[in-house]
């Protein structure tokens, strides 16, 4: 499959995962194996102090040097504690300055909050931090995050956590006509045929958590994305037939029929 | 005595002490953490010198699962 570039650096996979809602750390990392992902999404919370220190941590199972880590923001309702969680993920990731911006709306929706959004971005982009951006498919907020000097725009399909799919594959592709950067689609994914059709609408990757962490089989649910997403991206490059609404056309030669 | 608030939880300490000292103490010593003081990033590369006093609010972090 053609490399995806996301601020200069390149990846095999288009597929992004996060890392959340899994069994165990053995079930994360054997998802993730399964997803072919380069890049894992992750979490930056409080320590539990008192607990027993030598239980084991999320980067034991995925090393920093084996995969791309992308700190977000989950949880963060307004720019200043967006801005302040991901200081403290380049200070924990030693300089790591490629982070995932979500500034949420309110905790039913898990909407995007896009006026905070906007401003954290302007802050984290002149602090120098390389941002892949959560946003709602409103396609002018997603160029004015371009605008801003994100790196990569990260339009919903549906609400996190939903599994709804693509609900308004129309505004993703004005997003993706109109955006120079990549445009990846980021929850809402519910199977991998969502994952497909993300891809085949242009898109160049699909971020997902619970669609593999929550499916019955989250390890075979992996390695369905990760053939879904290939699939779509090889669709999208190939350039589909045209669709022939009211007229049907053969595939077998309509000459030399016997009896003719 | 000083009280410092970590975490947003209230702990007593005999008297100020060092953030390396203060990491020792709370058992996260070798652990990947960040440590933000009073809203600013103290780097690890300052944890020796930077100290801990009264009144002081402290964040400490971790990186977990999260999508």
């Amino acid at each position: 499959m053609d490399a995806l570039v996301i601020a200069g650096k390149t990846y095999s996979s288009r597929l992004l995962v996060g890392t959340g809602k899994y069994k165990d750390f053995a079930e994360t990392r054997a998802a993730i194996d399964a997803s072919g992902a380069q890049i894992v999404t992750v979490a930056i919370r409080r320590t539990n102090i008192g607990q027993d220190p030598n239980q084991p941590s999320l980067l034991d199972a995925l090393p920093p040097s084996q995969f791309t880590y992308l700190p977000n923001t989950a949880g963060c309702y307004t720019a200043d504690d967006a801005i302040r969680t991901l200081r403290l993920a380049r200070e924990l990731l030693d300089g790591h300055d490629l982070v995932k911006l979500e500034v949420l709306g309110d905790p039913q929706s898990l909407y995007p909050n896009v006026v905070e959004t906007l401003k954290a971005a302007e802050v984290l982009v002149k602090d120098g931090f390389k941002v892949m951006v959560y946003t709602s498919d409103d396609p002018i907020i997603a160029k004015q995050l371009e605008d801003i000097g994100c790196v990569a725009v990260m339009p919903l399909a549906s609400l996190i956590g939903s599994g709804m799919g693509i609900l308004n594959p129309w505004n993703l592709r004005i997003i993706i006509d109109r955006l120079s950067v990549p445009v990846i689609v980021d929850a809402g994914v519910g199977t991998a045929s969502d994952a497909a059709i993300a891809m085949e609408l242009g898109c160049d990757a699909v971020l997902m958590n619970t669609a593999i962490a929550g499916a019955g089989n989250p390890i075979l649910m992996a390695s369905a994305m990760k053939k879904a997403v290939e699939a779509g991206r090889e669709a999208y490059l190939a350039g589909r037939m045209a669709k022939k609404t009211y007229q049907a056309s053969p595939s077998s030669p309509t000459a030399g029929l016997i009896g003719s | 005595m000083i009280t410092l608030r970590i975490n947003g939880q209230p702990r007593q300490f005999p008297a100020p002490l060092s953030i390396a000292e203060l990491v020792v103490e709370l058992d996260l010593a070798g652990k990947r953490i960040a440590v933000e003081k009073n809203g600013e990033i103290v780097p690890r590369s300052q944890h020796g010198n930077a100290r801990a006093a009264d009144g002081d609010q402290l964040e400490i972090v971790v990186a977990v699962g999260g999508g």
